[in-house]
């Protein structure tokens, strides 16, 4: 179970508005991942549903039940911090056993839970430990226990990778994806990674300044943004986008397209630009190439090696039927 | 910076003062020791010569040695044991967001800054005086006869005016290790179902006992030293004489320094065992 919904949910603090009216659906056993810049009211939108700040209006549905006025405890779901937020005077037994404590669950099923919970995360060796002993990675896997142990409705993820070395978060990414698959239970994540919304989401909610730019699964806001926002902000390297002259050609304010979906050749094409850096990956190579008509410069994604060096002149031919044309709201034109 | 040269010049500029600290330390105890194991009586021969162990066992035989010992522990113990539950809660009051916070902060400090013998002399005049006191007033309100403090509850007197020093001094560590609390570990705690007194106890007081531990090192170190409350309301009668003022009895009302300075002696060696004490459980809880 763990079916929420918000309907015309709001929060202000003070004057200040950060999250206007706001509709959303999630549905039981869905990964949803909230992303956006900083600042954009991502985690304000978790912290909404888990309770531990109230709503200035609107409601919030948990499992059919209305839970806009319950206390966080009772709304039956479970939160990972970003810091982790583990009790540092208790051992990870202890802290993983935390939340049956205070529901004060007898001790024989309390050890049971905890013991459980333990295996699946590969814990069970480190039990006796306090969590100023462990690893960032342990730390982030206790802190999962201490969630799975309720049996939440749903797993409310605030940043939970973001203190973690780059390898290791591509573990963690797979464990958690791997956790879902196996607990099959809904599952809300707040990142500002867009890597990690494409790489684990059932379901991504693309947040600007506290409004839902865009609802969809990974590759439908690949393929289709709705406008220039949520198009920059996901795929990696960046979409680039073009204005002027070429924009006019194809009636549309700004045009779109994204580093892997132009062609280059060092003899002729559609535009015409010289190589700024060229960055040798092996796998790919990525050209940021100086354009006239482009503000900044074009990525351009090359499979393989490419051997163009800084200040050659090279020749870009987009794919025509990639391409996405934006109105002057920023808009994309089907 | 630190080279040779400039490390040498730091030990000379600091050589002043280090030898002002040693010297202010040193002679006064190698003094204490030099007179207690003497017969020093100023006014009845003066100094006469060597005693041996004498003074020792006089101090300690003496039937006023053990009730002053266990003065001194029960006025400590009870300035910990207010001082810090008082204060525990009076740094989370401080603590929750309220308007006028910083002038309501300075004015909980405000009696650290009053010196000892006016603090006592306020509380002895203004407070516990049976006929114009403030708790005489009170009582006489309400139809009871009021207590003569300072006579009937001595002990508990000093307790209150010693703790009524300290309390601010408890609540400003306690508050300043308060604010050092990760928010998310009660939010965590809150999302766990624990209610606000199952999150005092699970999560605040522990990320208390380090502060607290410091505050009873250090307000042991400075009550059992306590003299200028007591000098001031009971001169050390009804059960109020502590080892300190039991030593200041010694050299100044009975004129034995070398008596007197075996009580020292004792007093440092009873501070240093609390001391050790203390550092255990300090060292213990600094561990994790």
């Amino acid at each position: 179970m763990g079916h929420i919904t918000l309907k015309q949910v709001t929060k202000s603090f003070g004057e200040v508005q950060v999250i206007p009216p706001l509709d959303l659906e999630i549905n039981d056993g869905e990964f949803v991942v909230f992303v956006g810049p900083s600042g954009c009211g991502k985690s304000t939108l978790l912290r909404l549903i888990a309770g531990l700040e109230d709503v200035s209006s609107g409601e919030i549905t948990i499992d059919g039940r209305a839970a806009t006025e319950v206390p966080p405890a009772k709304r039956g779901l479970a939160m990972v911090f970003q810091s982790y937020a583990l009790y540092p005077h208790m051992t990870v037994r202890k802290n993983i056993a935390f939340p049956l404590r205070m529901a004060k669950l007898d001790i024989a099923e309390q050890n049971k839970r905890v013991e459980a919970a333990a295996k699946v995360l590969n814990l069970t060796d480190y039990l006796d430990r306090r969590p100023g002993q462990l690893s960032g990675g342990q730390r982030q896997r206790v802190a999962i226990g201490r969630a799975i142990v309720r049996e939440p409705a749903a797993f409310l993820f605030d940043e939970p990778l973001s203190n973690l070395d780059a390898a290791l978060r591509v573990n963690m990414r797979l464990e958690i994806s791997e956790l879902h698959q196996t607990l099959d239970t809904t599952m809300i994540y707040v990142t500002h990674d867009q890597v990690e919304a494409m790489t684990m989401a059932d379901k991504i909610v693309v947040l600007h300044a506290g409004v839902i730019e865009q609802v969809g699964s990974p590759l439908e806001l690949y393929h289709e943004p709705r406008n220039k926002f949520v198009a920059g902000f996901i795929g990696s390297p960046k979409m680039n986008f073009v204005e002027g002259e070429e924009a006019v050609k194809l009636n549309a304010k700004c045009i779109g397209i994204r580093p892997e979906h132009i062609g280059v050749s060092l003899e002729s094409g559609d535009w015409k630009g010289t190589v700024g850096v060229s960055e040798h990956l092996g796998s790919d190579t990525f050209l940021r190439i100086k354009m006239p008509g482009v503000q900044e410069h074009m990525t351009v994604r090359v499979g393989g090696e490419f051997g163009a060096r800084h200040g050659d002149t090279v020749y870009l031919t987009p794919d025509r039927s990639k391409l996405h044309r934006f109105d002057a709201q920023g808009l994309r034109i089907a | 910076m630190a080279t040779q040269h400039s490390r040498s010049a730091a030990r000379i500029m600091m050589a002043p003062a280090v030898f002002l600290l040693l010297v202010w330390m040193l002679v006064p105890l190698c003094m204490t020791l030099w007179f207690s194991v003497r017969s020093y009586l100023p006014l009845r021969g003066g100094d006469q010569g060597f005693v041996g162990l004498e003074n020792f066992s006089r101090f300690i035989t003496s039937s006023a040695f053990w009730p002053a010992v266990q003065t001194t522990l029960i006025i400590v113990g009870g300035v910990l044991v207010i001082s810090i539950v008082l204060g525990v809660l009076l740094a989370i009051l401080l603590d929750q967001p309220m308007w006028g916070q910083g002038v309501v902060r300075i004015l909980v400090i405000a009696p650290f800054f009053v010196m000892p013998t006016v603090t006592a002399l306020v509380w002895k005049n203004m407070f516990m005086d049976p006929t114009n006191g403030m708790f005489a007033h009170l009582w006489r309100f309400f139809g009871a006869d009021p207590v003569v403090w300072l006579t009937d509850a001595s002990v508990l007197s000093i307790i209150v005016i010693v703790s009524w020093q300290w309390l601010p001094f408890a609540t400003l560590i306690l508050l300043t290790a308060i604010q050092s609390l990760d928010s998310e570990q009660l939010e965590a705690a809150e999302m766990d179902g624990a209610n606000p007194v199952a999150r005092f106890f699970f999560i605040a007081l522990p990320h208390l006992s380090r502060a607290i531990t410091i505050v009873i090192l250090i307000q042991t170190i400075f009550v059992l030293a306590v003299f200028a409350e007591i000098f001031v309301t009971t001169g050390g009668a009804f059960g109020t004489r502590t080892l300190t003022y039991l030593i200041y009895q010694r050299v100044l009302e009975s004129q034995n320094v070398g008596l007197g300075s075996a009580g020292g002696v004792y007093a440092i060696i009873l501070a240093n065992i609390v001391a050790i004490f203390l550092m255990r459980i300090v060292g213990k809880n600094l561990d994790n």
